[in-house]
C-alpha cells in the first residue's frame, strides 16, 4: 500500500486528503459515484465512464484482483478512482494481477483513504461537478486553475473518443441474423449477448453514415451505450432517424436510448447526479414485473416531454425509486430502448430478456409476421 | 397484486424457549412481523410460551397466548379467536413443524384458516435432503454427491460409494443435531448409528464433504408475483465444515467477483422460484470451489431464518417486516424502503461498510463438552461489529464479545507455543481467529496457515497486516512518539486504546490522552441501505475513524440505555426485553432514548425501537465517546444485565449520572463483605461465609462456616464455577481450579443451606415506597441455580409468616440499599429440624432487572419494566401508577436446556446455570399433572 499522499479537489472548492492509489499523477474528470459492491473492473473499463472520476462506495476495492477476461473494453476508461480502501493483496485463482499493478500498467491515477461516504453525500446534495485528483502536485491554486480549464460534461460529446476507429465484424458470417451496432462506446458484453444468440454483428464507428450501415444489410439495428451528453450528438440523432426510417427492429441501450428518444423529438436533460450502481429497481409496465438493473447514466430522457408526446412514444419501464423513464417503445415502429444495462456486467441478469425480445422481433419479422 | 383484504386476523407462531440454534432472532422476526401486520390494520394473535420475548408483549400484539407449541394450544386459539390466516415462517423450525402437524390433523381446514407466507411442499422439499438434491439437479444446479440411508446397511453401502471424507446429516433435526464429518472407516459405524437415532424418521443423508470450499449465504425476499431480490450476501470466514451459526461471517462478500456473484445470484433466484409458491423471506447457502468457482447448493430455508436477523441488521433492510407484508399479498414494488421512506422496497441494499459477525460460545458452562466446531451448532449468541474496513469490523466484533478481549489480540491473552497454536488451527474451536493471529505473529508462513485452516488467503493477508503494523508500533516507546498519521491508521484498523497501550507497554489512559490531543476521535456513520445514494433519516449509527460525523445530537434531553451484549447462558433475551421496555418508557417520559448494543439478534437493536441506535460494542472506549458526543442526562445500567451494570463504577467516577440506584447501592449489593455487614445491621439472617485468597484460608473459612459449603470466584455470572463441596479434599481441588483460572481473584466460601427451599422476590422501589412485583418459590431445592430452577409464582408451599418475612426483608433491603428502580432478592428457607419453624435467609440481592422480571410482567399482565424505568428516571413515583396484577392460578417458569448439543456433558444440575431458555406454564392449582411431575423431580434432588 502506498504511503504517498494524494489530494482530491472539487470544482466547488471542497478538498479531501488521502493516499495515492495507482499511478502517481494528476487527473481531471466529472465526479460520480457507483454503489455496486462487485464488478469494479467492468466499471473501470466501461466506455460510458469515459472522462469520469469514479467514487466507489464499496468499502474495499481490489479484493479479488484483476482478471483479463472481465473487461468491457480494451482499456480503462474512467479518468480516475476515488475509494476508501484500495486493497492490493488480492485472492482469486482466476485473477492475473493486483489492482495496483493494473492501474500502473493502464496509467490510472487514484486516491484512497478518503471519506467516500462524505463525498457521496456532498455530491448527492450539490450535484455532479468536475474534480481533480493529484498525487504529485499539491499546489491548490495550480490545481484549481487546471480544474477551471476542464470542460463541463454538459454539452460534451465524447463518443468519438471511445468508438471504434474502423468497422469490424464478430461472430459467424453465416448466422441467420445480422445486427448492425452503432458504437457510441459499446460494452463488450452487449456484443457477447448478441453472439450468444447466434447473431452476426457488425460494429460501426459512431459517425458511420446510414449508407455504410445499410450496406451491411442488417436484420436488426442497435445503438449502444456510451459517454457524454446526448444533447451534443446531433450526428447520432440523424443516424438514428435514418435507421428508424428503415422500419427494421431497433434497440437502444443507455446513450442509445437517449439518442432514440431524441430521434423522435424527445429531448434529454442532465440529471442531478445520475444513477450508477447495480441495484436500481425498474418496473416493467408491460408485464407488471420488476427487475433489478445495472445502471450508469448522468443524463435522462425528459418525462415532461414524453407526457406531451404519448402519440409517438410509449413508456415501457419506470424507475421505482424516482419514477424516471427507464424504457420506451416508439409507436408504429419496431423500435424500443432502455436507459439501463440489460447486458449487466457488472450487475444482475434480470433484464437479459430484452436481448431475447429484440432477437425474437427480428426473427418474427424475418418470418414475415410483422407486428407493429 | 395488492394486499389480500380478506385477511383481517393473523396468528403468528413463535419459536418457543431459547435453545442453541433457535434464539432471540426469532423474537426479533416475530415482533417485526406483528408490528408490520398491525400497520395494515390486521388483528394479530401470538402463540409463544417464551415469557422473555417482546413478541408476546401486549404492546406488540392484540392477543397473546403464552401456551406450549402444541396442537391443543392452536386449537384453543382457533376456538377463541376468529383467525383468518396463520403466518408460520417467523418462528424458526419449531413454528413450521407445528404448522405442519396441525395441517396433518386437519386443524387449519376445520377452522377455515389459511397458511400464508409459506408453501408446505416447498418446506418438505427443502427439508428432505434427497428430494432436494434431485430437485436441484432437475433445474440444473449442483449439490454435493449424496445418498440417503434408512438403515445401517444402506449407510455402510453409501459410504463405500461416496468415499471419505463425508458428512452424515440426519433428516429433520435442528441445527445439525446428530450429524458430523467422518474422515475414515473406523469412526463411521458409530457415527452412522448416532445419526440414524437422531432423526425422527430414522433417516440420514450421506454427503461428500467439500471441506475447504468457500461458503456463502444469500438472504432473499420473494413476492407473490415471483419478484426476487437479494438483500444480503454473506461470506463465511470459516470455510465449509463449520456450521454457519458457528462461523465468523462477513458482509458484503469480500472475495467475490461480479461474475462469480452474479452466477450465484442467478442460481439463487432460479432455485427460489422453483421451490413451490410462497411469498416471504428465504435463505440459500452455496459452497464455491475456490479453484474453479464451481458452485454447489448446500441448503435452502424457505422461511425467515437466523441469518435473516443478521442480514437485517447488516443492511438496515427489515426482512421480517417486509416478509410479513409480502405474505399478505403485497408485491415488493408496492412497498417503500423502510429506511429511506422515499425509495422502493424492491431493491438490493448496498453497503459502504463491512460487518463481521462472531458467534459467542459458552463451553465453560459444559465441562466435558467437545469444543471442536463442526456441523452441529454450539454457540449460544453472537455479536456484530461494523467498520469502514474488514479489520475494523473484525476488531470491533472482538471487542463486543465480552470475553475479556480488547480486540484481535495484543491484549495479554496471546498464546506463545507454536505447537499448541497449530493444533488449534486444525482442531477448530471457539478461539481459532485469535490463534490464527498468534500463528502469524510467531512467523508461521501464511501458506501453512492456509493449508491447515483452508481460510481464504485474502482474510489471512488482512490479519497479517495487523501483525505487521504491530511490529511497527513496538518500535515506539510512548504514545507521544507515534506519528499522527500512523496513530490514526491504528485506530482505523480497529485497535482499542488498550491494545495500543499493550503494544507500547504503557497504560491505557496515556494512549487515550495523546489520541484526544491529536484529535483522533470517532465519527458516526449511518446504516442506510443505500450507501448514502438517497437521503435517509433512520437513526441507526456505527462508529469509525473517518472524515465526517453524521450523528448530530439533538437538543433534547437524552437517556442512554446500555444493552447486554451477546446472549450467553445466564444473560439472554430477558435483558433485551427489559431494554426494549426501558427505551419505550424513556421516550414516553419525554427524553430521547438512545440504545447502545452489539447483538444483532435483538429487538433492542432494531432501528425503530430506540429514538437513536448506536450499534457499538458495549465496551468502555466506544461507550465513552458516545457519551461525550450525546451528553446524556444519564445512563440506565439496570436493564442490561451484568454487562451494563459493571460499567457503572467507571461511569460514576467520570461524573456520569447513573439513572436510578446509584453506583454505591450497586456496589453495596455486589460486594460480599459490605453486603453481609448490611444484612447484619438490618438483622437479616444470611448463610455464614468468608473470603479466601488461597487454599489454606479457604479451608479455615470452611471449617468456620461448616460444611457443606458453596465455593465460587468472587465475580460470577450465571453461577460460573460455583460448586457445593462437602469435605476438605473436594474444597482444595475446586479452590485450586479457580485460582488456576484467575490467580489474583478471591474465592467466596458460603455455608450451604442443605435441603433448603429457595424463593425470590422482584420489587420496585422509588425511595418512598416498595412495590413487590412477585414472590416466586422454586420447586427445586437451594443449590440448583435459580436460572435452572422451576419458579412458581406466587409461592405454593410457604407459610404466610414466611412470605411476610421475605417481604419485610426485601423492603428493608430496598430502602437500605437506596434502590431507585428494580431489585431482585433471593432467599433460602430452611426448616428447623427440632422446632419445625422456617427460617428465612437472604442469599443475594441484585439491584437490577432480573431474569424473572419479564416473567412476572407476563404472568400478571403488568408493564413492570415501564413502571420501573419511569421510577428510575424520577419522572414518576409508584403512587402515580395503578398497578393491577391479574394472576390466573399459578405461573411456572420452566427452564429449557440444549444438552442434546453436547452429548458427553454432565446433565446434572447444580449451582452453575446451564439452561439456555425458559417457558412459562400456567396451572390452575397444585393438582395439575405438569406441576406434579416437576414436584416429583424435586424429591430426586433432595435424596441425591
Amino acid at each position: 500500500m502506498s504511503d504517498q499522499r494524494a489530494i482530491l479537489l472539487l470544482a466547488d472548492g471542497t478538498t479531501y486528503h488521502g493516499k495515492a492509489a495507482g499511478k502517481i499523477g494528476t487527473t481531471i474528470g466529472e465526479i460520480c459515484f457507483n454503489t455496486g459492491m462487485t464488478g469494479y473492473q467492468e466499471i473501470f473499463t466501461d466506455p460510458s465512464y469515459f472522462g469520469q472520476l469514479l467514487v466507489a462506495t464499496n468499502a474495499h476495492i481490489g479484493n479479488y484482483g484483476i482478471s483479463d477476461s472481465e473487461i468491457e473494453s480494451d482499456s480503462v476508461k474512467i479518468a480516475g478512482l476515488i475509494c476508501k480502501n484500495f486493497t492490493v493483496p488480492y485472492s482469486r485463482q482466476q485473477a492475473q494481477s493486483s489492482i495496483q499493478e493494473y492501474f500502473e500498467k493502464e496509467g490510472v491515477v487514484g486516491i484512497s483513504d478518503v471519506d467516500t461516504r462524505a463525498i457521496v453525500r456532498h455530491i448527492r446534495d450539490k450535484g455532479a461537478m468536475n474534480a481533480i485528483i493529484s498525487s504529485e502536485n499539491f499546489d491548490l491554486e495550480d490545481l484549481k486553475q487546471q480544474l477551471g480549464a476542464a470542460p463541463n460534461m454538459e454539452g460534451l460529446e465524447l463518443s468519438s473518443r471511445v468508438t471504434t476507429k474502423e468497422a469490424y465484424t464478430m461472430g459467424d458470417p453465416n448466422a441467420s441474423i445480422k445486427i448492425a451496432v452503432l458504437d457510441l462506446g459499446t460494452k463488450k458484453n452487449i456484443l457477447r449477448n448478441f453472439l450468444s444468440r447466434d447473431c452476426y454483428v457488425k460494429v460501426f464507428p459512431a459517425r458511420a453514415g446510414i449508407e455504410e450501415i445499410n450496406a451491411f444489410g442488417a436484420d436488426g439495428l442497435f445503438i449502444s451505450n456510451g459517454p457524454g451528453d446526448p444533447g451534443a450528438m446531433d450526428y447520432a440523432v440523424h443516424t438514428a432517424q435514418a435507421m428508424l426510417a428503415e422500419d427494421k427492429p431497433m434497440f437502444g441501450i443507455c446513450l442509445g436510448h437517449q439518442i432514440l428518444a431524441r430521434a423522435v423529438g424527445i429531448p434529454t436533460y442532465k440529471m442531478h447526479n445520475g444513477h450508477r450502481g447495480i441495484n436500481h429497481p425498474v418496473f416493467n409496465l408491460l408485464t407488471g414485473k420488476s427487475e433489478i438493473t445495472s445502471q450508469n447514466h448522468g443524463f435522462g430522457v425528459s418525462p415532461e416531454e414524453i407526457e406531451k408526446n404519448l402519440d409517438i412514444v410509449e413508456v415501457t419501464h419506470r424507475n421505482l425509486n424516482d419514477d424516471t423513464i427507464e424504457g420506451i417503445r416508439i409507436l408504429g415502429k419496431p423500435a424500443f430502448s432502455v436507459q439501463y444495462h440489460p447486458e449487466a456486467s457488472p450487475g444482475p441478469h434480470d433484464a437479459a430478456y430484452l436481448f431475447d425480445q429484440f432477437v425474437d422481433s427480428i426473427k418474427e419479422r424475418m418470418n414475415g409476421g410483422v407486428r407493429d | 397484486m395488492p394486499k389480500d383484504t380478506s385477511i383481517k386476523s393473523v396468528l403468528i407462531i413463535g419459536s418457543g424457549p431459547i435453545i442453541i440454534g433457535q434464539a432471540c432472532e426469532f423474537d426479533y422476526s416475530g415482533t417485526q412481523a406483528s408490528r408490520s401486520l398491525r400497520e395494515e390494520g390486521i388483528e394479530v394473535t401470538i402463540l409463544n410460551p417464551n415469557p422473555a420475548t417482546i413478541m408476546t408483549d401486549p404492546m406488540t400484539a392484540d392477543n397473546v397466548y403464552l401456551l406450549p407449541l402444541t396442537i391443543e394450544s392452536v386449537e384453543q386459539i382457533l376456538k377463541e379467536q376468529k383467525i383468518d390466516a396463520v403466518l408460520p415462517t417467523m418462528g424458526g423450525q419449531s413454528a413450521l413443524n407445528l404448522a405442519i402437524e396441525c395441517g396433518e390433523v386437519g386443524i387449519w381446514e376445520r377452522y377455515n384458516c389459511r397458511l400464508i407466507g409459506v408453501d408446505l411442499e416447498a418446506i418438505e422439499l427443502a427439508e428432505n435432503r434427497e428430494l432436494f438434491r434431485k430437485h436441484m439437479e432437475e433445474i440444473g444446479l449442483k449439490c454435493a454427491p449424496a445418498m440417503i440411508a434408512n438403515s445401517f446397511l444402506e449407510g455402510m453401502e453409501a459410504a463405500q460409494e461416496i468415499g471419505f471424507p463425508l458428512v452424515i446429516r440426519p433428516s429433520y433435526t435442528l441445527g445439525g443435531f446428530g450429524g458430523g464429518f467422518c474422515f475414515d472407516e473406523e469412526d463411521y459405524p458409530e457415527m452412522l448409528r448416532r445419526g440414524l437415532d437422531a432423526s425422527p424418521t430414522h433417516e440420514v443423508l450421506i454427503d461428500k464433504a467439500v471441506l475447504g470450499w468457500k461458503e456463502f449465504e444469500l438472504e432473499l425476499l420473494r413476492d407473490a408475483a415471483d419478484n426476487v431480490v437479494i438483500i444480503c450476501t454473506v461470506e463465511n470466514f470459516d470455510p465449509m465444515g463449520i456450521h454457519t451459526g458457528d462461523s465468523i461471517t462477513v458482509a458484503p462478500a469480500m472475495t467475490l467477483s461480479d461474475t462469480a456473484y452474479q452466477e450465484m445470484r442467478d442460481q439463487a433466484i432460479l432455485a427460489m422460484r422453483s421451490m413451490g409458491n410462497f411469498a416471504g423471506g428465504c435463505n440459500i447457502q452455496f459452497s464455491q470451489n475456490p479453484e474453479t468457482e464451481e458452485l454447489i447448493v448446500i441448503e435452502i430455508n424457505p422461511r425467515v431464518s437466523r441469518s435473516s436477523a443478521l442480514a437485517s441488521k447488516a443492511t438496515g433492510y427489515p426482512i421480517a417486516k417486509i416478509a410479513a407484508k409480502l405474505a399478505l399479498g403485497y408485491r415488493l414494488d408496492e412497498l417503500k424502503n423502510q429506511v429511506t421512506k422515499t425509495t422502493s422496497a424492491y431493491f438490493e441494499p448496498t453497503l459502504d461498510y463491512v460487518i463481521v459477525k462472531i458467534p459467542r460460545w459458552n463451553f465453560n458452562k459444559f465441562p466435558g463438552a467437545d469444543h471442536r466446531l463442526g456441523l452441529q451448532m454450539k454457540s449460544v449468541g453472537e455479536v456484530m461489529g461494523i467498520g469502514r474496513n474488514f479489520l475494523e469490523a473484525l476488531q470491533k466484533a472482538c471487542q463486543s464479545l465480552e470475553n475479556g478481549r480488547a480486540g484481535l489480540g495484543s491484549d495479554f491473552k496471546e498464546w506463545i507455543k507454536t505447537d499448541d497454536i497449530l493444533h488449534r488451527l486444525e482442531n477448530v474451536s471457539e478461539d481459532r481467529i485469535f490463534r490464527l493471529k498468534d500463528a502469524l505473529r510467531l512467523g508461521v508462513p501464511r501458506k501453512t496457515i492456509q493449508k491447515l485452516t483452508k481460510i481464504d488467503p485474502w482474510f489471512i493477508n488482512q490479519i497479517k497486516r495487523l501483525v505487521d503494523i504491530e511490529s511497527e508500533v513496538m518500535k515506539f516507546n510512548v504514545p507521544e512518539d507515534l506519528p499522527e498519521e500512523f496513530f490514526r491508521q491504528l485506530k482505523e484498523l480497529g485497535y482499542s486504546d488498550i491494545q495500543i497501550a499493550y503494544l507500547l507497554r504503557v497504560d491505557e489512559q496515556a494512549v487515550t490522552k495523546q489520541r484526544y490531543k491529536l484529535g483522533i476521535r470517532r465519527v458516526y456513520k449511518m446504516v442506510d441501505t443505500c450507501a448514502a445514494e438517497f437521503k435517509s433519516d433512520t437513526p441507526y449509527f456505527y462508529s469509525t475513524f473517518d472524515g465526517e460525523n453524521e450523528s448530530i445530537p439533538s437538543d433534547k434531553k437524552k437517556i442512554i440505555v446500555l444493552g447486554s451484549g451477546p446472549n450467553r447462558i445466564g444473560q439472554g433475551i430477558e435483558f433485551d426485553y427489559c431494554c426494549v421496555h426501558g427505551l419505550k418508557a424513556v421516550h414516553e417520559a419525554g427524553y430521547e432514548s438512545i440504545m447502545v448494543n452489539c447483538n444483532p439478534e435483538t429487538v433492542s437493536t432494531d432501528f425503530d425501537t430506540a429514538d437513536k441506535l448506536y450499534f457499538e460494542p458495549v465496551f468502555w472506549e466506544h461507550l465513552w465517546e458516545i457519551i461525550e458526543l450525546e451528553k446524556p442526562e444519564g445512563i440506565i445500567v439496570q436493564l442490561g444485565g451484568q454487562t451494563a451494570l459493571k460499567l457503572a463504577d467507571e461511569l460514576t467516577k467520570r461524573g456520569v449520572k447513573i439513572i436510578g440506584s446509584s453506583y454505591d447501592a450497586l456496589d453495596l449489593a455486589e460486594d460480599r463483605g459490605r453486603f453481609s455487614n448490611l444484612l447484619k445491621e438490618l438483622d437479616i439472617p444470611y448463610p455464614n461465609f468468608g473470603t479466601a485468597k488461597d487454599a489454606d484460608e479457604a479451608l479455615d473459612v470452611a471449617h468456620r462456616v461448616k460444611y457443606p459449603v458453596l465455593v465460587r470466584p468472587s465475580y460470577v455470572l450465571g453461577g460460573q464455577d460455583m460448586r457445593i463441596v462437602i469435605n476438605d479434599a473436594e474444597l482444595e481441588r475446586h479452590v485450586l481450579s479457580i485460582f488456576k483460572k484467575a490467580p489474583d481473584d478471591e474465592v467466596l466460601v458460603d455455608h450451604f443451606l442443605d435441603r433448603a427451599k429457595e424463593a425470590e422476590i422482584d420489587a420496585i422501589c422509588d425511595g418512598d415506597e416498595v412495590h413487590i412485583m412477585g414472590i416466586m418459590e422454586h420447586i427445586e431445592p437451594a443449590g440448583i441455580h435459580s436460572g435452572d430452577s422451576s419458579a412458581v409464582l406466587p409461592t405454593y408451599s410457604l407459610s404466610v409468616a414466611t412470605v411476610n418475612t421475605m417481604r419485610e426483608y426485601a423492603e428493608k433491603l430496598a430502602f437500605a440499599l437506596k434502590i431507585k428502580g428494580l431489585l431482585n432478592v433471593q432467599f433460602a428457607i430452611k426448616t428447623d429440624k427440632e422446632t419445625g419453624e422456617d427460617k428465612v435467609y437472604v442469599i443475594e440481592a441484585n439491584p437490577r432487572a432480573s431474569r424473572t422480571t419479564p416473567f412476572i410482567a407476563k404472568a400478571y399482565k403488568v408493564p413492570y419494566l415501564n413502571i420501573a424505568t419511569k421510577v428510575m428516571l424520577g419522572t414518576h413515583k409508584l403512587k402515580d401508577f395503578t398497578i393491577n396484577p391479574q394472576p390466573s392460578g399459578y405461573a411456572i417458569k420452566v427452564p429449557v436446556f440444549s444438552f442434546n448439543k453436547f452429548p458427553n456433558v454432565d446433565k446434572q444440575l447444580g449451582p452453575e446455570m446451564k439452561s439456555t431458555g425458559e417457558a412459562i406454564r400456567f396451572v390452575k392449582d397444585m393438582t395439575d399433572p405438569f406441576f406434579r411431575e416437576l414436584d416429583r423431580n424435586r424429591s430426586q434432588y433432595l435424596t441425591r
